[in-house]
């Protein structure tokens, strides 16, 4: 069977995922990029994501050539470069978030940064900073030889992607190389929100189950309490982005503690 | 200059591996990809690896396909005037240490450049995979020109991202392509480069991959981009190693190429690559020096990393985020390098050394003074390289005069009229075209 139930115990992305669902709903992933519109703001809005109702917090590197990202937060990550954010910053925010919450905190990162620092090195400074793992958007697991060996060493998740447009090869393959969740890519595009979420997305989570995935959460486009609803229907997990970065550019920390309030609601049971 | 010891690549050290090469090892010509040597591979999302997939399967079968190979030598022939012609440079050549001076000319292709064998075969290759629109990435406009083209030829539908500060000043290749009925997308984030422009380009590739093929414009990229565009360009050398034999009965002492990412410095090294009395070298665009730090030196000075798909060197800074590249070639002016021609610097195969625009730009004049051949600013790094390597050559081993050293001639200058007028002070200081000049417009 597939390395994700294995560590399940060791897993902090695992565990945030299934103590909501021993709570009887899926979880809430919450995006928001380091250093926008400051490094303090990231980590108080952070500290906001959890104190609202998200399960588990994805902070993003902001990166010169952000392919996988649309208009809003390529904005955002430009802006927090131009500002001076550098790369070690985000194992400040992410320790000033583990340390006041108890979210768990990924980090989503484009892997050159990771391969400038060190696969090892950035992982044992990710792991000291009380990380979970990483979210990889441009690593298949092709290419990860080095990261699956240093995620190991330090118990860090390892979240690839799979897409609508994974064969089922493919599929089998993320799956047992991916520890914590998969991340399934609800639409074929990048990020950005949408006014509905694609049909794309319940097939994807379909196919990665059945290639053995214990915990699979979607993201990309999603945006409303009515999207997480819909997405939780079949989903382990809902991840939003774009809608929180646009919070906290245009209201700052309350902004985003209210859209995740709000987020939040589309996960509570149903009244019998 | 220490600083360049330093950071250079293992060129040199590595010369027992390149020389087990040499003597009866695998032939460095036919390198299929995905890797070279810890190069090149997949670093891409996972949404496009099924198109990567089906671009890498439609490729095979049609190498191995007589009908497309038919294809393309007709293309070839009748729409593109190959072979492109081998012009001995004897004027040139004095300046060159006396050395004999060869052209590969691909500045007389349709469109002007190297650029249209990649085009055709890629824009064929579109047709067979049943999609209907092709995108493309431009610095400058030339790879923009050379893909319109092809998609008007075959009947394909053409996007292409350019930086819009590229588009305000190449506002007549912007003109070209739209004459040609592709639609041009200024592209406005980031630096708002050529890089960038890539970027946009797979963003819209991620969204419409079920209709359209990326036409990536050089040697570069995620697998099988880098072997792909290489076997289009192939062409050239092989037909330069033919020409040379048949006009002078031996092979080159060494051969000749710029390099931005790289496709027509590998088009005309595969010709050469297993042959060991044959030196090979890439000039990168050097800029302002490369002690100044504007500059597209990518081998000379980066450091391995990954961009745009593909592991090699690569412009970047402590945290991995790309540095903006200078040149005043805008073909040149890109901060990454094909994964195959990192290999071949690591092994020390091929050579790579940097040429300033100052450099550059007097091969240029040269050229034109000499040959009546007005070259690309871009081939004019490889004329001041092959300058080099002449003056090299005939003061190392003497007897210049039997000496050969081949220069791809990747591309005609019409485009750069303005850049170097402005360059050589021709242009009255009040004229329109001294002002279009001054914003680096290549006409």
């Amino acid at each position: 069977m597939s390395t994700v139930q294995d560590i399940t115990g060791t897993s902090k992305s695992a565990a945030a995922i299934d103590k909501a669902r021993a709570e009887g709903r899926a979880a809430l992933i919450g995006y928001l990029p380091a250093g926008f519109p400051g490094v303090e703001e990231t980590i108080a809005a952070g500290i906001a994501l959890a104190e609202n109702g998200a399960d588990l917090i994805e902070i993003g590197i902001p990166y010169s050539d952000p392919v996988m990202d649309g208009q809003v937060i390529q904005a955002a990550t430009t802006e927090a470069l131009a500002k001076g954010f550098s790369v070690r910053q985000v194992f400040d925010v992410v320790a000033g978030i583990t340390s006041k919450t108890d979210a768990a905190v990924l980090v989503m990162t484009y892997w050159n940064p990771v391969i400038r620092m060190g696969v090892d090195e950035f992982s044992r400074r990710l792991s000291e900073a009380g990380g979970a793992g990483l979210i990889t958007p441009d690593l298949i697991p092709d290419e990860a030889a080095e990261w699956m060996e240093a995620s190991d060493k330090y118990g860090l998740d390892r979240v690839f992607l799979v897409a609508p447009s994974s064969s089922p090869e493919r599929m089998r393959r993320t799956v047992d190389a991916s520890r914590g969740f998969v991340y399934a890519v609800s639409i074929m595009g990048v990020t950005g929100a949408r006014s509905s979420v694609s049909s794309a997305a319940k097939d994807v989570v379909a196919a990665a189950k059945a290639a053995g995935a214990e915990r699979v959460c979607v993201g990309l486009g999603v945006s409303t309490a009515s999207h997480v609803r819909e997405i939780a229907e079949y989903a382990d997990g809902v991840i939003v982005g774009t809608a929180l970065v646009a919070a906290i550019r245009d209201g700052g920390v309350d902004a985003v503690a209210a859209l995740t309030k709000d987020l939040r609601t589309g996960l509570n049971r149903e009244e019998a | 200059m220490v600083r360049l010891m330093v950071d250079a690549p293992t060129a040199g050290s590595d010369k027992d591996a390149v020389d087990a090469f040499l003597q009866g090892g695998p032939s460095l010509r036919h390198a299929p990809g995905p890797y070279f040597g810890s190069y090149g591979g997949r670093w891409m999302p996972e949404s496009l690896i099924a198109a990567l997939d089906e671009l890498e399967d439609t490729f095979e079968k049609a190498k191995a396909d007589p009908d497309f190979i038919a294809q393309i030598a007709d293309l070839n022939k009748n729409y593109s005037g190959r072979p492109s012609l081998l012009t001995e440079a004897k004027r040139f050549s004095q300046h060159a240490g006396g050395v004999r001076v060869f052209l590969k000319r691909e500045d007389l292709n349709h469109t002007g450049s190297h650029k249209i064998n990649n085009v055709l075969g890629q824009a064929l290759l579109a047709k067979r995979m049943g999609k209907t629109r092709v995108i493309a990435e431009t610095g400058a406009g030339q790879h923009g020109v050379a893909s319109a083209t092809a998609a008007a030829l075959l009947g394909l539908e053409c996007v292409v991202y350019m930086g819009a500060e590229d588009c305000r000043r190449q506002a007549l290749n912007v003109a070209r392509m739209e004459l040609l009925g592709a639609t041009v997308i200024p592209v406005t984030n980031g630096s708002q480069t050529l890089k960038d422009a890539i970027n946009e380009a797979l963003r819209d590739w991620v969204a419409n991959v079920g209709n359209t093929h990326y036409l990536l414009g050089t040697a570069a990229g995620a697998h099988p981009f880098p072997a792909l565009v290489r076997y289009f360009h192939e062409v050239i050398g092989e037909e330069a190693r033919a020409q040379i034999l048949d006009q002078t009965g031996r092979l080159p002492d060494a051969v000749c190429a710029c390099i931005g990412g790289g496709s027509n410095a590998i088009g005309i090294f595969h010709g050469f690559l297993d042959d060991p009395s044959v030196k090979i070298y890439g000039f990168e665009a050097g800029g302002d020096g490369v002690d100044t730090g504007r500059h597209a030196a990518t081998i000379t000075l980066g450091k391995p990393g990954v961009l745009h798909g593909a592991r090699s060197y690569l412009m970047q800074d402590d945290d991995g985020q790309t540095i903006e590249s200078h040149s005043i070639s805008a073909g040149l002016d890109y901060p990454g390098v094909g994964p195959e021609h990192s290999y071949l610097a690591d092994i020390g195969r091929v050579s790579y050394e940097p040429i300033t625009d100052s450099e550059a730009m007097d091969a240029f004049r040269l050229l034109c003074r000499t040959e009546g051949i007005i070259p690309a600013i871009e081939s004019a790094h490889a004329l001041a390289g092959a300058i080099k390597v002449g003056q090299r050559l005939a003061a190392e081993e003497g007897d210049a005069g039997s000496k050969i050293v081949l220069v791809n001639l990747s591309g005609r200058g019409d485009k750069d009229v303005a850049t170097a007028a402005e360059w050589f002070d021709l242009l009255d200081t009040d004229s329109a075209e001294a002002e279009i000049g001054k914003e680096g417009e290549q006409l």
